[in-house]
């Protein structure tokens, strides 16, 4: 076996492993078996009896950095641990989940290993050494297709893309466990704020989506319901957002979160090309409006031509008898 | 101090983007150009801080002839000085950084604005990446920030919530919306940058660890089934979500 490497980082909040990091993972593992290369997680922060989710993904070594100082992100330190990690290991190929922290990490190493990088890739193929990769620009609108030219190559991968692949624990899986000290606390998190238990529309399976045809703030609920019926995130035209019925985490959109989601409901968003940028990968897209020339039954996989204030609660039983 | 803003310079949201014959590039014939949407926000945090903290305020901004519109508009707005880093190559953000390092190091910068990321390319880089090249910390995605001396704390939106974050001085912030409400330029303003002159650099570092191999365009959608308006065409949908889509 080379003495090269893969590496993925993975990323915790809250000693919560995001399901991003274990996509990231999974495509990790399999290039480096394809290329007979040891595949290797690293994980900073948080405290954790056990791997499972992580080694479920027959990932070689784990590697989990800790020290109380690092459960919250400090952009300083996880660079400085992480770059040094790739250092050693001399990985040639290293993954990130394009989560927010992944935006924000991932071009920082790619200064500190002198790597080519490629953000919020949604696919990737492999021919011996050489990689095509392929991310939207124009927030969807194009594709851009490329190769990176440095010997070490470093790709963010976009949520909800990748499937998690586990084959199960390898059996010479390394774990090693360290603790650091002296950590370059520059840049540090001090707090977490969590929107009041509300899901994001970035990390939804499913969304369901306000505009202005909701006609007011008031009549949000209608979408909550249903969302909630769903366990779906609520998301919101940049128009509703604007008049302040909504609150800007919310937008969707070229200006606001590019989602991939599995489900989109648009009601009463009649699908400018904004929106459409920021929700047409989305796999299955649902609209509601009363015009049927709104654009966004372009990008529909199923419609309904009529008035939401009646489907939606229709739309809310019918899905609550289905379940039950 | 000095306050800079990098601003790049991007097809108008409402554009279409249409693909060279041959897919090697993109054609930006008639594509009206504005300055990139999170930058109005940056721009706008950096106006707002040499409105309380003094200084000198600096738009630079990377690219063709027609860059220099975006940066006519910022010292219309209000900023005092604009350089403009000229090449006509489509460079990667690493050789972006680079260049615009440069000239950030030329004029001393303290403090940088950038916006989140910018609507061509969408890598959301550049800052970050000027923050390891110059040693200066970077907070990304920032929709609060306040500056007290040397000390900043801001808060940066993350998935389902905010994360407050401290950090001194030299530094770098990149904008969300949310961070401010961009303001408009004046007439007075527009009068004023006609006579300012823009100052012009060559871009120096011109190599990519990128080779774009080609664009494609998205895969357009088969037309969806539209269903009735009434009880019956809600339960068809639910059954397709759930039995055709299976998603449900
Ligand atoms: C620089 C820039 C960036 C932008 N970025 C974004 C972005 O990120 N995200 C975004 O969403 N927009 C963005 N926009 C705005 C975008 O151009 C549109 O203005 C916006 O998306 C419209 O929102 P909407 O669909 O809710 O409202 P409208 O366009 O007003 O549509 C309302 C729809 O509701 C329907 N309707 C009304 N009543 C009912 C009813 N009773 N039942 C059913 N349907 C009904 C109408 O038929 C209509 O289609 C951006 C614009 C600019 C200039
Ligand atoms: N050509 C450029 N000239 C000046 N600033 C730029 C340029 N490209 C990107 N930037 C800045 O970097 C930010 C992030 O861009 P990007 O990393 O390209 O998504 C933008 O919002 C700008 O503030």
């Amino acid at each position: 076996m080379s003495t090269e490497t893969v590496i993925a980082f993975i990323e915790q909040r809250e000693n919560e492993i995001k399901k991003a990091s274990l996509e990231a993972l999974s495509v990790c593992v399999k290039l480096a078996d394809k290329s007979n290369k040891k595949s290797i997680a690293v994980l900073v922060g948080g405290t954790f009896d056990s791997y499972d989710k992580i080694s479920a993904t027959g990932v070689r070594k784990i590697i989990h950095v800790t020290s109380p100082e690092l459960n919250l992100y400090s952009a300083s330190a996880y660079a400085e641990i992480f770059a040094n990690i790739c250092k050693e290991e001399t990985a040639t190929l290293v993954f990130f989940a394009n989560t927010l922290l992944g935006k924000d990490l991932a071009p920082r190493i790619s200064v500190r290993l002198e790597a080519g990088i490629g953000m919020d890739c949604v696919d990737l193929t492999s021919e011996g050494q050489e990689f095509i990769a392929t991310r939207p620009i124009f927030a969807g609108k194009a594709l851009q297709q490329f190769q990176v030219l440095t010997k070490i190559k470093i790709f963010s991968l976009r949520p909800n893309v990748f499937p998690v692949v586990t084959p199960g624990s390898s059996p010479d899986l390394e774990t090693v466990r360290k603790d650091s000290a002296n950590n370059n606390l520059a840049i540090k998190v001090s707090e977490l704020k969590k929107a009041s238990g509300k899901m994001d529309v970035s990390e939804a399976d499913i969304i369901v989506s306000g505009g202005r045809g909701m006609k007011g703030p008031e009549h949000f609920p209608l979408i909550e319901t249903l969302a909630d019926t769903l366990g779906a995130a609520v998301g919101a035209s940049r128009a509703v957002v604007d008049a302040g019925w909504r609150p800007h985490g919310e937008q969707v959109g070229q200006t606001g979160k590019t989602v991939s989601p599995t489900l989109y409901f648009a009601c009463g968003i009649s699908g400018a090309i904004q929106h459409l940028a920021g929700m047409s990968s989305s796999k299955f897209i649902v609209a509601i409006n009363k015009d049927k020339d709104a654009p966004i039954f372009s990008v529909a996989d199923y419609g309904i031509v009529g008035d939401l204030f009646e489907i939606l609660p229709l739309l809310t039983e019918e899905i609550k008898r289905v379940k039950s | 101090m000095n306050i800079g803003v990098c601003i790049s310079h991007v097809p108008d949201t409402a554009s279409k983007i249409k693909l060279s014959e041959d897919h090697s590039g993109i054609d930006y014939t008639g594509v009206p150009f504005i300055i990139n949407p999170y930058d109005e926000f940056a721009m706008e945090e950096a106006l707002k801080t040499k409105e309380k903290s003094g200084g000198t305020t600096y738009a630079l901004s990377l690219g063709k002839d027609t860059v220099k519109e975006s940066l006519r508009k910022a010292l219309a707005t209000g900023i005092d000085e604009a350089v403009h880093i000229k090449t006509e190559l489509e460079l990667d953000s690493f050789s972006v950084a680079k260049n615009l390092a440069e000239e950030i190091k030329a004029l001393n910068l303290e403090l940088l604005f950038l916006g989140k990321q910018s609507v061509d390319f969408d890598s959301g880089s550049v800052g970050q990446m000027l923050s390891e090249l110059l040693g200066m910390n970077c907070i990304t995605n920032c929709v609060s920030l306040e500056i007290n001396g040397t000390e900043i704390k801001a808060e940066r939106e993350i998935e389902g919530g905010r994360e407050v974050v401290v950090t001194a001085l030299p530094a770098i912030i990149t904008a969300q919306k949310g961070l401010n409400e961009p303001r408009y330029a004046s007439l007075k303003g527009i009068m004023a940058a006609k006579k300012k002159t823009i100052a012009e650099k060559e871009a120096v570092f011109t190599d990519s660890r990128i080779n774009v191999l080609k664009y494609l365009s998205p895969q357009g959608k088969s037309s969806g089934k539209i269903l009735g308006s009434d009880a019956g065409g809600v339960k068809e949908l639910v059954r397709l979500l759930k039995e055709e889509a299976k998603v449900l």
